[in-house]
């Protein structure tokens, strides 16, 4: 059966959900199982309408929960097919055990998590409790700033999820409504370039080749389990990342947009500097501007690649900057922000001198504006003229009532 | 298998069934097949059974209920006699006995530890229809 190809503008205006159901088609998503969750539904739902105008060829499963969604998922990947999905939250909360069965299988399942708060009390709203939640389930993990980013790092995402070396599935994060639900200019690829970019799909291991039939999703106890996931995490801390990093080169050859594990803005010479994810990487890249205007030597460095972390990365792109801050997007629930956490641990045996304090902001949807971070970047290069942390390690910003600063 | 390194298992903990490519597996004989170490056809599944089933081919009449019943695909069947269990797959659940038509029926279940040839000895008799 043929399907139509889509005439796109050079540069549509779509919003990151749009842009990702696009990316979907492009890719030609052979099997999309999936529940409806604010704020991801636009990303399945798209998919479902481009399918049933013919724009794709595929199969779109209505299941009854997430759990449901990624378990379909598995299946038709296992199966053989090109499979993704999106959800969001609480759905991801309820998709998080076949997270795990999906990379102990090693299936390149692409999942778009458009990043919410998880209740209680419920919120619709975007922050990264919903990504932190399942950062050590083994799946890649790749973060967009804007909805350019969501539509580019879908491409991305199935070429080297699906690579045979890699065969780990891939997630692709983008905060909920502001990203999710505003529209901006994205630069697009016609049909046939996006598709040829990301090629066909090559079956490994799939159940449909009954010349040679397999197994999937076997039992192992303590005889055989430690093997197969020490096989996984060597896997994503050697191969994955120079796979990510030569796709990020071939699409930067295709599109001229060049992505990095890590995204480093006025860096370079940078006294103080902010590490952060998500939309507040472009709120803080503009503050940081603003802030050199004033003396400060101020930069930003984004995490692009959240999973597999780039531990090296970090430390090198941090080695000469005197202080810097790590914004966690998530309740901690008891410890230092997870971010701050990856980050001490990446500088703690380097020579550096750095001194590092972590944020705690934007719960549930709560803004971080550009005021916040003038009174950061000021407390930073604070801290960087006395070298040591002149306040208390983790402190909170933008919440009501006495201040809060604990460590 | 048990020195095998983290480095040496495909991806994915996923096994395969047989020894390179098969075709025309379905009219393959499971005694012709060239099963893998890692399918389960290769190793005995059947040590958690207490009892078993006794195959007394006297009154056998070769019907292949329980050939179709069994759960477990361990009745072993050729050319529609019916020859013997797969005591390494079977798991003793007795439904083969349950759904054997002959009287007496051709297959009971018995202790593990039971001696078949002396349970065949003394098979009980065949039982008078109540008029």
């Amino acid at each position: 059966m043929a399907f139509d190809k889509m005439e796109l503008r050079d540069t549509e205006v779509w919003d990151g959900n749009l842009a990702a159901a696009h990316a979907l088609r492009q890719c030609q998503v052979d099997v999309v199982s999936a529940y409806p969750i604010t704020p991801s539904t636009p990303i399945v739902e798209g998919y479902a309408k481009f399918k049933s105008d013919n724009y794709v060829e595929g199969e779109f499963i209505m299941v009854e929960s997430e759990h449901a969604a990624m378990s379909g998922c598995i299946g038709a990947a296992a199966a053989g097919g090109r499979v993704a999905t999106a959800t969001s939250s609480q759905g991801l909360a309820l998709m998080a055990e076949t997270l795990y069965q999906a990379s102990g299988m090693r299936l390149p399942i692409i999942l778009n998590i458009v990043n919410r708060a998880l209740a209680a009390p419920l919120n619709v709203n975007g922050d990264h409790s919903d990504m932190y939640l399942v950062r050590d389930s083994g799946w890649i993990q790749f973060d967009a700033f804007s909805p350019q980013e969501a539509y580019d790092l879908n491409f991305i995402a199935f070429k080297v999820a699906e690579d045979h070396e890699v065969r780990t599935p891939a997630v692709i994060n983008q905060d909920g409504f502001m990203t999710s639900h505003t529209a901006q200019g994205v630069k697009t690829m016609d049909d046939d370039t996006a598709f040829n970019f990301v090629g066909e799909f090559k079956p490994m291991n799939d159940m449909l080749d009954f010349e040679h039939p397999v197994t999937h999703g076997v039992q192992t106890e303590e005889d055989w389990h430690f093997e197969h996931k020490a096989r996984q995490h060597n896997d994503m801390m050697t191969i994955v990342p120079q796979k990510i990093d030569a796709v990020f080169e071939e699409f930067a050859k295709l599109t001229g947009r060049k992505y990095n594990q890590i995204e480093k803005y006025d860096m370079d010479d940078a006294d103080v500097a902010v590490v952060c994810m998500g939309t507040s990487v472009e709120t803080a890249r503009e503050v940081a501007k603003e802030m050199r205007e004033k003396g400060i030597k101020a930069g930003v460095v984004g995490i692009r690649v959240f999973r597999p972390f780039p531990f090296m990365a970090i430390a090198e792109a941090l080695k000469d900057v005197k202080a810097v801050a790590a914004l966690d997007r998530s309740a901690p629930g008891g410890t230092a922000g997870a971010l701050f956490n990856e980050i001490a641990g990446s500088l703690f045996n380097s020579d550096s001198k750095i001194v590092l304090s972590g944020y705690i902001y934007g719960l549930g949807g709560r803004d971080l504006t550009k005021r916040h971070l003038v009174d950061l970047y000021t407390e930073l290069q604070a801290n960087a003229d006395a070298g040591k942390v002149l306040t208390q390690q983790q402190q909170f910003i933008g919440v009501r009532g006495p201040k809060l600063a604990y460590l | 298998m048990a020195n095998t390194g983290w480095d040496e298992f495909e991806i994915g903990a996923m096994l395969r069934t047989f020894e390179g490519e098969i075709s025309d597996i379905a009219t393959t004989l499971q005694e012709d097949r060239k099963y893998t170490q890692n399918s389960s056809f290769s190793a005995s599944v059947a040590d958690w059974r207490i009892e078993k089933p006794v195959f007394n081919k006297d009154y056998c009449i070769d019907c292949q209920f329980c050939w179709i019943y069994c759960p477990d695909i361990s009745i072993i069947s050729r050319d529609k006699k019916m020859i013997g269990i797969d005591m390494d797959h079977c798991k003793g659940c007795g439904i083969c006995v349950e759904v054997c038509p002959t009287n007496p029926k051709s297959l009971l279940m018995f202790p593990e530890v039971a001696d078949e040839e002396r349970e065949i000895e003394n098979w009980p008799a065949k039982e008078k229809k109540e008029k």
